[in-house]
């Protein structure tokens, strides 16, 4: 008889060879615990090589997945290893947690394999592991026994095994085989081999875990105790949703969308992605520098469309010249800065949000622009079409901030119903060349008129020297530069109007409030869920505007004793915060090129309320 | 105030194409010529201005835009062709005219420029050579020649100056020529084939800087040199020059030479006949360097290649007859999606 553990939430890691499959099977084993309605994020950790050597500790893949009731980060640890090979339990030691289960495939453990991943006796024997649940199994063994009989040459069994893992894990979240058995069928259509060999190695991982005397707990995962609302859903990684959220404003403002963009980690998939829609109004244009990709945007914005450019850091960097020349030329432009570990080249694979003085003030000259920060990958998708709206509606460059870490990691996303995104707002079309100026303003948003290149009667120049209020003709007046300096910093604050009263969690007033932005919002929002439930006094809000800051912040943020800040950073958000509102916050910054954990942030709430 | 264009007078002559602004260019300057010429060449063309988009970058060359009745972009330091394609590939029915100078397109925009030329988009450059930077002051520029003295090569310029019609023929230019700001009728004329041209075109003209670098063309471009040291390039024509059309070039392998025509037994059948559809011949020619040799002006190659804003179009176009045109809400839903429904049970599709 098994005994079934009831968990609120689990992590689990598949790890193995690069060439071991175990993005496929995270990837759907992801799918599944969503389809049975646990909330999952996802993170992918693949090596920094392209092909590093075959079990090594460098050429581990690891995929991993939190699941639960309360999901708000990929897991600050894993409470599950699944280990295809000795590097992989070598490679993932660090974030095991004591007593979690390590499903090791035992016919890896041999002589060759120990010595790549650099252990001198085998752990699974010689007590190193005694602080976890190790229970070896003997896989590839498995697999073969499974499948004798069938077609395939004993390379293609071994093969399988991934999905033997895929069927043991399955058995032991107390998730069905059956979805991933139908799943395989539309994966390998018109290859009946495959699909029945890889269902038959699913099923057989799953009877090990009934029938084999090594394990005799499951766990059976809590489901989220709020109804999802409904619709369909699908899995994003953060640069996906940010392609989609592109086209869907597009689509929303009735524009052609054109990105401009440059290769770099890890921002790529953006460019990828909206690459593949040529039956879309989408024009991609990938540069030859980050230079050339924005000034391309800039020059499509020009001619009416809804121009955008993704990048990282470094590639901000480069931008920073032609991101003033839409500043001054007052013209829609997104530009998405997937955050990566700096200075230079730094760790490009590894996250940090390092980039927001860059983002907010990394430029010549006075050289407003909106600022704001997705916090989740599938948010990535609604903070896009917010970016685009502001854009199109005030004229102006907006800058959406994301980071590796939520562009790489997965999410489930609710796929919008095409009623429920609304129009969206282009700055006024000038109807008549009568009396019509190119500077002329909006009275409410302080936008210019966008009078596309082609359209008639509308000519004008544009450019990056100064232009006279109204009329737009280049000036060198003092007295209109400074009014022009002036109009172009209180177009950017009103877009302050356009900002939701800001959702406060937790007390609404206090102790303590936790103030983060962008992907610091699960390992807060999950630490601050926890801490006030047990009664502690402290707060989370979480700020998608930067610049312009919503205009209730200066009231919340007095309403507290205490202000935590943390950031992977030294305090870039602190700085603002404080020049703005003067007031005392306490920065807290992890600059690994990991995220912060719940429990690093847990500790920290506590150290200040002294509980 | 910005009048728009009576539609029966667009086109017409070159006063259609002058904007509000009239040029600023100090008295003398060749861009002046050059001005006057492309106006012309835009009324022969009878572009209509709103489908006229001037690209510039910055330098003299690129306060043009602001002279030109058209939508006009004086963006950053070398990188008008960024711009301009941004421009082209989001509105292929404009006609894309860039004007830069020596030291924004081949210094600080040479790597746009030689993308610019490798992509054939339907986009004209107009490369302003003064070889000097003008606007920020008499500084040497990629094209200033070894000698010269400027306010930077105050011993004489060491540095090997580009050449810029081989730079944008080895770039992939489909069009390329060389102009002397002195000959208004011949930059009309090229501006005209450059305009109905499907591709990118690239021109060159030697312009006069009186301020910073005066007479640094007189050998090639004043009428008392040019017969002597210039070949007019025509298509099919035999490449003779001289006061009396009394010279000529022959090739012997790959190498130009300078023959007399009588002497040797030369004659006029032996000079080499210009050929704009030869990309190896036109090369020959624009490593032809003045004094060594005469300085070519002219078209240099003229082909026929697919140009990039139409490749995009027909790809797109092949693309959305195969699928349909996209439906961004059908597309999220394709895939590996699941449903819940309105009692929070998951049903997977």
């Amino acid at each position: 008889m098994k005994d079934t553990k009831q968990l609120e939430s689990v992590s689990v890691r598949f790890a193995g060879d690069s060439g071991d499959g175990m993005q496929l099977v995270g990837d759907r084993f992801a799918t599944l615990s969503a389809g049975v309605g646990n909330d999952v994020i996802t993170f992918p950790d693949y090596p920094a090589e392209i092909r590093p050597p075959v079990g090594s500790v460098g050429g581990v893949s690891g995929y991993q997945l939190n699941l639960g009731s309360h999901v708000y980060t990929s897991g600050d640890y894993a409470d599950v290893l699944v280990a295809m090979n000795p590097a992989a339990v070598k490679a993932n030691l660090g974030i095991l947690r004591k007593g979690s289960t390590i499903l090791a495939n035992l016919d890896a453990f041999n002589d060759k394999n120990l010595e790549k991943a650099g252990f001198t006796s085998n752990p699974l024997q010689n007590g190193e592991l005694k602080d976890y649940n190790v229970i070896g199994v003997p896989m590839v063994a498995e697999v073969r026994n499974a499948l004798k009989g069938t077609s395939l040459g004993a390379k293609e069994i071994e093969r399988c095994k991934n999905f033997f893992a895929l069927g043991l894990t399955s058995w032991l979240l107390s998730h069905p085989v059956e979805p991933t058995l139908r799943w395989l069928e539309k994966k390998f259509q018109g290859k009946p081999d495959i699909i029945d060999a890889n269902k038959k190695a699913v099923q057989s991982g799953f009877e090990f875990g009934e029938r084999s005397e090594l394990l005799t707990t499951r766990y059976a995962i809590s489901k989220p105790a709020i109804r999802k609302k409904a619709g369909c859903y699908r899995y994003v990684i953060g640069n996906s949703a940010v392609a989609f959220g592109l086209m869907t404003a597009a689509d929303r403002a009735g524009l052609r969308l054109f990105l401009g963009s440059y290769p770099i980690t890890p921002a790529s998939e953006i460019l990828q992605e909206l690459s593949g829609y040529k039956n879309f109004p989408i024009t991609v244009l990938q540069a030859e520098d980050e230079i050339a990709a924005i000034g391309a945007a800039i020059g499509a914005s020009f001619a009416g469309a809804l121009a955008a450019t993704s990048t990282s850091g470094p590639g901000l960097a480069l931008k920073g010249e032609f991101i003033n020349l839409a500043v001054i030329a007052e013209l829609p432009l997104v530009i998405i800065d997937v955050q990566r570990a700096g200075p230079s080249t730094g760790l490009p694979t590894k996250s940090e949000q390092s980039d927001l003085f860059q983002a907010l003030w990394g430029r010549n000259g006075e050289s407003p622009l909106p600022v704001l920060a997705a916090n989740t990958p599938a948010d990535c998708y609604a903070a896009t079409i917010e970016a685009c709206k502001v854009a199109l509606k005030y004229m102006t460059p907006v800058m959406l901030l994301t980071d590796g870490y939520l562009a790489q990691g997965a999410q489930a996303m609710r796929i919008p119903e095409p009623d429920e995104i609304p129009k969206i707002e282009v700055a006024a079309r000038p109807s008549s060349p009568k009396d019509w100026l190119p500077y002329q303003r909006n009275k409410q948003t302080l936008a210019r008129s966008w009078a596309a290149a082609g359209t008639p009667g509308f000519m004008h120049r544009v450019g990056g020297l100064e232009k006279e209020e109204n009329s737009g003709k280049y000036t060198t007046d003092p007295v209109n530069h400074q009014r022009m300096v002036e109009l172009r910093a209180e177009k950017i604050m009103r877009v302050a109007q356009e900002i939701p009263p800001s959702e406060i969690f937790g007390d609404p007033k206090g102790k303590l409030l936790v103030l983060g932005w962008g992907s610091t919002f699960g390992a807060i929002r999950g630490a601050v869920r926890r801490l006030h439930a047990q009664g502690l006094p402290v707060a989370h809000l979480d700020l998608r505007w930067i610049h312009p800051f919503p205009p209730d912040l200066g009231a919340i943020l007095k309403r507290f004793d205490n202000v935590l800040v943390p950031e992977n950073n030294l305090g870039q958000l602190n700085t603002k915060l404080r020049s703005e509102y003067l007031i005392k916050t306490e920065t807290f910054h992890k600059v690994q090129g990991r995220p912060f954990t719940s429990v690093e942030i847990e500790e920290r709430i506590r150290k200040i309320l002294g509980a | 105030m910005i009048e728009p264009v009576n539609e029966i007078e667009r086109g017409v002559t070159r006063k259609n194409y002058l904007s509000s602004i009239a040029p600023r260019w100090c008295p003398g300057c060749g861009s002046h010529a050059l001005f006057k010429s492309l106006t012309d060449a835009f009324a022969e063309l009878k572009i209509p201005n709103e489908k006229l988009a001037v690209i510039s970058g910055i330098g003299c060359s690129s306060r043009s835009p602001y002279y030109v009745e058209s939508y006009g972009f004086h963006s950053i330091h070398g990188r008008a062709p960024a711009v301009a394609q941004g421009v082209k590939l989001a509105n292929p029915e404009l006609s894309v005219w860039i004007t830069t100078g020596d030291g924004d397109a081949l210094a600080i925009g040479g790597n746009h420029f030689t993308h610019l030329m490798r992509r054939n988009p339907n986009i004209k450059l107009i490369l302003f050579n003064n070889e000097i930077y003008g606007l920020t002051k008499g500084q040497a520029s990629p094209t200033s020649y070894v000698g010269q003295k400027t306010k930077t090569t105050k011993f004489g310029n060491i540095e090997r100056p580009v050449r810029p019609l081989s730079q944008a023929i080895s770039s992939g230019a489909t069009f390329a020529a060389r102009l002397a700001d002195t000959d208004g009728a011949q930059m009309t004329r090229v501006m005209v084939e450059a305009g109905k041209h499907k591709g990118v075109s690239f021109i060159e003209v030697l312009i006069n800087c009186v301020i910073y670098a005066d007479g640094v063309w007189e050998q090639v471009s004043s009428k008392q040199y040019k017969p002597e040291n210039t070949i007019r390039l025509e298509h099919g024509k035999p490449m003779l020059f001289g006061v009396s059309s009394e010279k000529g070039i022959v090739l012997e392998g790959l190498r130009p030479k300078v023959v007399k025509i009588g002497e040797n037994g030369i004659t006029k059948e032996n000079i080499l006949v210009h050929d704009i559809h030869n990309p190896n011949l036109s090369y020959i020619l624009a490593n032809m360097t003045f004094p060594e040799f005469p300085m070519p002006l002219g078209i240099f190659q003229q082909l026929e290649q697919p140009c990039y804003d139409d490749l995009m179009q027909d790809q797109a176009q092949s693309v959305t007859a195969k699928l349909g045109e996209g439906d961004i809400f059908k597309l999220l839903k394709s895939g590996d999606i699941w449903r819940i429904d309105e009692n929070g049970t998951v049903h997977s599709a």
